[in-house]
């Protein structure tokens, strides 16, 4: 027996939580990817090309996409789950009989709809800098999508790990932020020295990216099937912790 | 099945802090029913335990037949909780706020019993108010409101009139005791003893995590002393009357009498020693009187 009513209410609390801030929780976003292509696209504008036959500007666009979904799937469980610790009112959602995957469910999802929603914001202002019509829309979604879960579920882990704001501050600047930023987002890692490309090599980030690219101009640093391993490998992985972290009540039920 | 909640065994440790130490009592339904005890003495480290946000480290806990861990589903459907912190959701109105509560206890339609609610907790002007909006007492108006989306059988208020007005305290005692009257099963933590002492039936005493007093009201205080008189008087206390002394206070001798009749020698011995009564009240024991004895220690249990 599922409680589906009480896992949709949830997850429809979630959505309205951002939504009625939409304004810093999506636009805010958006305008700092557009800042990020304006400023990047004039200084490297005769850059070399990224890909035979992509300019660097357009290379640029659906990295800014992918890095802005992550960030702000992130920030949409963790800050959520924070604020609801340190007010205290989580203690409405501990009452009722919600199980640790309608729990998990409902907050995963409302975290992949925001970050969905800001990188279709962060396409549409962008698109105009020469982003063509995917080649292979599927894997742009599906890439989208599970970028979105990986950084969702670590919002969440992060949100139930974290007891005040600034823990939750230096999960995000000093691991989500060089995780987002050392990932291919600016430049294709085929041209960084062999050291920094293993680093980017071993983030999962990175695949997000070069997935997502995939998508919109049918070529990428790795095969998109390798990037899927790695992004459904780490969506598993840390959905099944943040499952576990809420099942075992850690940091919740005392 | 009579009983509503069963606690057997409950042990809870925090490091080397014993919060509750081997805890059992049960409540039937339809009871009124006062937990009491100092801060920390495991008040709400029990309904803790009971509503699942906690979990014990030994023993087992039935709400309605249901256990809190195997069975939580049903157990937390059976049961209403009013948290004692003071807590709210700042993005959403009164009604936003109920709507999602019942959508947790997997309620889809729940308009009118909710209207209900608000009209009963006198809400219904507030139902479209933010919630950061509202005062302290209008708060706790919505937690109650809260912890009845679900009619749940058993409600548990734990310290639900610490910092409210005494309007708000009367119109929620009286509300309280409707619930009561229908039906529900209610268990109250409260420091205002007098509270406890016009409403409920039974009353359970914790202190330092242990169970030291389950006894109806009546019963415990019956045990206790029984009768007092303060006495003020022109010289100091016959000798003949120490042995009855409790205690002194504002200048008064407070005297235990076995019996009204024990008043006759009180006085006699008075008017032996050649004194004056400037003063004289009788003091009914009431439960602060019992709740203070029980706590310093004058029967562990």
């Amino acid at each position: 027996m599922i409680n589906f009513t009480g896992f949709y209410t949830l997850f429809r609390k979630e959505l309205l939580r951002f939504w009625k801030v939409a304004f810093q929780t999506v636009a805010a976003p958006v305008l700092t990817a557009l800042l990020y292509q304006l400023i990047f696209a004039h200084v490297l504008e005769n850059h070399v090309e990224a890909y035979p036959g992509v300019s660097y500007t357009a290379f640029l666009i659906p990295g800014l996409a992918m890095m802005s979904m992550a960030q702000n799937a992130f920030a949409n469980g963790s800050s959520s789950l924070i604020q609801s610790k340190v007010t205290g009112n989580i203690v409405f959602i501990l009452l009722p009989p919600l199980t640790a995957l309608e729990f998990t469910a409902a907050y995963l999802l409302a975290a992949v709809c925001r970050g969905l929603l800001v990188g279709a914001g962060v396409l549409a202002v962008t698109a105009a800098f020469g982003l063509p019509w995917p080649t292979h829309p599927l894997w742009a979604l599906v890439f989208a999508a599970l970028g979105c879960g990986v950084l969702g579920s670590l919002g969440i882990i992060a949100g139930i790990w974290a007891e005040k704001f600034d823990q939750l501050a230096a999960f995000q600047n000093f691991i989500i932020m060089p995780l987002t930023f050392l990932s291919g987002v600016f430049y294709s890692i085929a041209s960084l020295p062999p050291l920094w490309r293993a680093v980017s090599h071993a983030n999962p980030v990175f695949y997000m990216i070069d997935g997502f690219r995939y998508g919109f101009f049918g070529q990428a640093d790795v095969s998109p099937w390798l990037s899927l391993a790695v992004v459904g490998a780490s969506f598993v992985a840390l959905a099944s912790l943040a499952l576990r972290m809420i099942g075992s009540g850690y940091k919740l039920r005392h | 099945m009579s009983t509503a909640i069963d606690i057997v065994g409950v042990s809870k440790r925090y490091g080397t802090l014993t919060a509750l130490d081997d805890v059992s009592f049960s409540v039937r339904q339809g009871e009124f029913f006062a937990l009491l005890g100092p801060n920390g003495a495991g008040k709400t480290t029990l309904i803790s335990a009971l509503a699942g946000l906690a979990r014990q480290d030994e023993g087992t806990i039935r709400v309605m037949g249901h256990d809190t861990v195997h069975d939580f589903r049903d157990a937390r459907m059976a049961l209403g909780v009013v948290p004692q912190e003071l807590v709210f959701d700042p993005f959403f109105t009164v009604r936003e706020t109920l709507v999602f509560q019942s959508g947790y206890f997997g309620i889809k339609r729940n308009d009118a019993w909710i209207d209900e609610l608000l009209f009963k907790l006198g809400l219904t002007e507030k139902a479209n108010a933010n919630m950061r909006a509202l005062s302290g007492g209008m708060k706790r108006r919505v937690m109650v409101a809260q912890a009845l989306v679900h009619r749940p059988p058993v409600i548990v208020l734990d310290e639900p009139t610490a910092g409210v007005d005494v309007e708000l305290r009367q119109s929620l005692w009286d509300f309280v005791q409707e619930l009561n009257d229908a039906g529900h099963t209610i268990v109250l933590t409260t420091h205002y003893l007098e509270e406890a002492e016009t409403l409920c039936g039974r009353i359970a005493m914790l202190k330092r995590g242990r169970l030291i007093a389950l006894e109806p009201k009546e019963k415990l205080l019956a045990q206790s002393a029984g009768r007092e008189v303060a006495l003020k008087l022109s010289g100091p206390l016959p000798a003949a009357l120490e042995a009855l002394k409790t205690r002194e206070e504002d200048g008064r001798q407070v005297l235990a009498l076995a019996e009204p009749a024990a008043l006759e020698t009180v006085l006699a011995a008075v008017r032996e020693a050649g004194l004056e009564v400037r003063d004289l009240t009788l003091v009914e024991t009431d439960l602060e009187t019992v709740f203070v004895n029980m706590m310093r220690g004058s029967r562990t249990a």
